[in-house]
């Protein structure tokens, strides 16, 4: 997979980079290309002057990090008391069977990624789904598939 | 610098400002059980092995030796029966993941614990974090660092960085109280591809005396 190794400077750059911006340069980078490449990686050390344990510590100690390719459109579907009890296994097999993966993998198109979490907090929508931070409230099984045809 | 009084397991110790409980006892040769301590690294608090009783102002507390600064007028207990009975768990606790590391075999028999008391988690690694500070503070390679968190926490080395500098290094090994460490270093080994100066006649990483033909 390519990368454009001129954007991450770029974004370096736009947070001067300084070493206590690291978390905020790693999350820019997640943000665009949903994932962290070893190349970003290696550059955000060399031109931060911050050695590569110190990153990997932090990249894998947060969840929002992600050090393999991720999809597109990142589908969350909450699994809280609230969902569980209105069918949200259900949600979750039913959006399993069409984008061909399982919670926590990715497709081979790049186009989702599935996750679980434990509580949105919006348990009166319950279950709730949600596609790239849009929430869709009280969707039935049937309705879950229909949701994923909107994104591309 | 400031030179003070405090009172250790009764002994009257003097001490400089700045120094830790462990390093004031050491002093007068009082001996407090440590395992993440090390005389060149900075404190780390980490194994709670070194908990002693302290009574400063009037407050008697739990604290870590190892990081907490003596202070004038402390009186400290290095040895009481609670303090047994809190290293005792903590020894158990740490033989869930090392159940055969001679240090903890050492403190188990002191400590009456035992080996048995957790549910096995063999990880051979109790992160004392000795061998992590050890390489970014002395050495400055930072070849290895900690990944994850919570109970999944745990060593790996940066196969770029272990790649180029820990060929003739591997000064962290001795360090490591429960030797996890040979094992985390050969996994890495494997995983990593061998640096380019370090061709198959340079020899492999094993400590015998072979050509690299054991790798």
């Amino acid at each position: 997979m390519c990368m454009d190794i001129t954007r991450i400077d770029q974004i370096i750059d736009d947070h001067n980079a300084e070493q206590s911006s690291l978390i905020q340069i790693l999350l820019d980078i997640q943000a665009e290309h949903h994932w962290l490449p070893k190349q970003a990686l290696d550059r955000v050390a060399e031109k931060l002057d911050v050695p590569m344990n110190r990153i990997q510590h932090i990249t894998t100690f947060y969840k929002a990090f992600s050090q393999v390719p991720k999809g597109r459109h990142q589908i969350h579907v909450c699994m809280g008391t609230a969902c569980h009890v209105r069918g949200a296994q259900k949600v979750l097999d039913v959006l399993s069977d069409a984008t061909g993966i399982k919670a926590g993998e990715t497709d081979a198109e790049l186009k989702f990624s599935l996750e679980t979490v434990n509580c949105l907090g919006c348990c009166a929508l319950g279950p709730v789904m949600v596609v790239d931070g849009e929430y869709h409230g009280n969707v039935a099984p049937a309705q879950a598939a229909d949701v994923l045809k909107n994104y591309e | 610098m400031s030179e003070f009084v405090l009172q250790i397991d009764g002994k009257e110790v003097t001490a400089r400002e700045g120094m830790t409980i462990v390093e004031a006892a050491k002093s007068v040769g009082i001996r407090i059980p440590t395992l993440c301590h090390h005389d060149q690294l900075e404190p780390y608090g980490a194994c709670r092995i070194c908990t002693v009783e302290a009574e400063a102002n009037g407050r008697n507390q739990l604290v870590a030796a190892c990081v907490y600064p003596a202070e004038k007028g402390m009186v400290v207990q290095t040895r009481t029966e609670k303090l047994a009975k809190i290293r005792k768990v903590l020894v158990e606790q740490m033989m869930a993941h090392a159940p055969d590391a001679p240090q903890l075999l050492e403190l188990a028999e002191e400590y009456g614990a035992d080996r048995d008391r957790f549910e096995k988690d063999p990880s051979f690694c109790i992160l004392c974090g000795l061998c992590v500070r050890y390489c970014n503070e002395v050495k400055k390679k930072n070849a290895i660092g900690y990944i994850d968190r919570g109970p999944r926490r745990e060593i790996s080395f940066i196969p770029d960085v272990a790649g180029k500098e820990c060929w003739d290094c591997k000064e962290c090994f001795p360090l490591c109280p429960t030797s996890a460490l040979q094992a985390a270093y050969v996994l890495t080994e494997a995983l990593a591809a061998p640096p380019e100066e370090a061709a198959p006649e340079a020899g492999c990483a094993c400590s015998c005396s072979c050509s690299g033909s054991c790798g």
